[in-house]
């Protein structure tokens, strides 16, 4: 159990998802740049600083950082060896991250609901794209996350599923810096 | 290589940059948008989000640490590049764009900005 597992860091590996994680960056520099494009364009709709409330994407901040703090400590608990703790640290990564999403979807559907869905104009067909592929990264963030501690309960810590755990928490401290920036500049810059 | 220390450290300076940059917006909306003015206010989150952006890269992601990482930070810069372009030269010819293509009150900021007369 307290046997630290020696990892030689297969940086090819490393660096491939590093290469395709700075893709992903420019993919979302492009959408925030629409979206700055676009964020006046209303076209009589209701503009950001009607539409959006703070404290509750306050919340939905804090859940996601924090889940990206516990998913740090998991790479830490596997680095020692210690299933129970991997799992139980990702296990709440997990739920923090289903909590978000489900956050981000509510908010989602009461915009739809109240007929601001993204057809409406250009500003929130922008806002759904950028803020919409966020969630398809935490929701494919989730589905990984899931698969692999389904893989560990099962078969145990191992060299491979620590190469994979470890990648999977570079993708999931990515997405959180991702979420900072649409925090700052759609949502805090919106209602100023 | 990530230590629990370092976890902590980045959870913590996070939590309170994202917090201090909501007080920040809160008070001046709280205040009716009277509180500070918005270039001041743009300058306050962008900054916080780029210090913050910082910690999350030196404590959560541990770039440029030690020295294998050192092709990783130059992948990362060449994306600083690439994303500064494409945000950078997207806002700038889109705001030259909306300069000259407001169908009503083009000619008379026009002709106001620089600093022409109507007739």
């Amino acid at each position: 159990m307290s046997e630290i597992i020696a990892i030689k860091p297969d940086s090819k590996t490393f660096l491939g998802f590093w290469i395709y994680l700075m893709t992903d960056c420019v993919l979302f520099a492009s959408l925030f740049a629409t979206y700055a494009v676009l964020h006046n364009n209303t076209f009589g709709g209701p503009s950001s600083n009607e539409l959006f409330d703070l404290p509750f994407v306050l919340a939905e901040t804090l859940i996601l950082l924090t889940s990206s703090f516990t998913c740090g400590l998991g790479v830490l608990a596997a680095r020692m060896n210690n299933k129970k703790q991997v799992l139980a640290w990702f296990g709440l990564t997990f739920l923090l991250g289903l909590a978000f999403l489900s956050l981000e979807l509510s908010e989602f559907a009461s915009f739809i609901y109240e007929g601001n869905s993204f057809t409406r104009s250009g500003f929130l067909s922008a806002f759904f794209t950028l803020v919409g592929t966020h969630g398809l990264h935490i929701t494919i963030g989730l589905l990984w996350m899931f698969v692999l501690m389904a893989r560990i309960a099962r078969r145990g810590l191992n060299a491979i599923s620590l190469k994979r755990l470890v990648l999977l928490s570079l993708f999931w401290h990515f997405l959180d810096i991702i979420w900072i920036f649409i925090f700052s500049i759609v949502y805090l810059m919106g209602v100023i | 290589m990530g230590t629990y220390r370092s976890y902590v450290t980045g959870f913590i300076a996070s939590l309170i940059l994202t917090l201090s940059a909501f007080y920040v917006v809160w008070q001046h909306i709280s205040n009716h948008h009277q509180a500070f003015s918005n270039s001041f206010l743009i300058v306050v989150i962008i900054g916080l989000a780029l210090i913050q952006l910082f910690v999350q890269l030196t404590f959560f992601l541990h770039l440029g640490r030690d020295r294998k990482s050192r092709w990783n930070l130059i992948i990362f810069l060449f994306m600083v590049m690439v994303v500064v372009m494409v945000v950078g030269g997207s806002l700038w010819i889109m705001r030259n764009l909306d300069y000259h293509m407001k169908p009503h009150d083009a000619e008379t900021y026009i002709i106001k900005d620089e600093g022409l007369s109507s007739h």
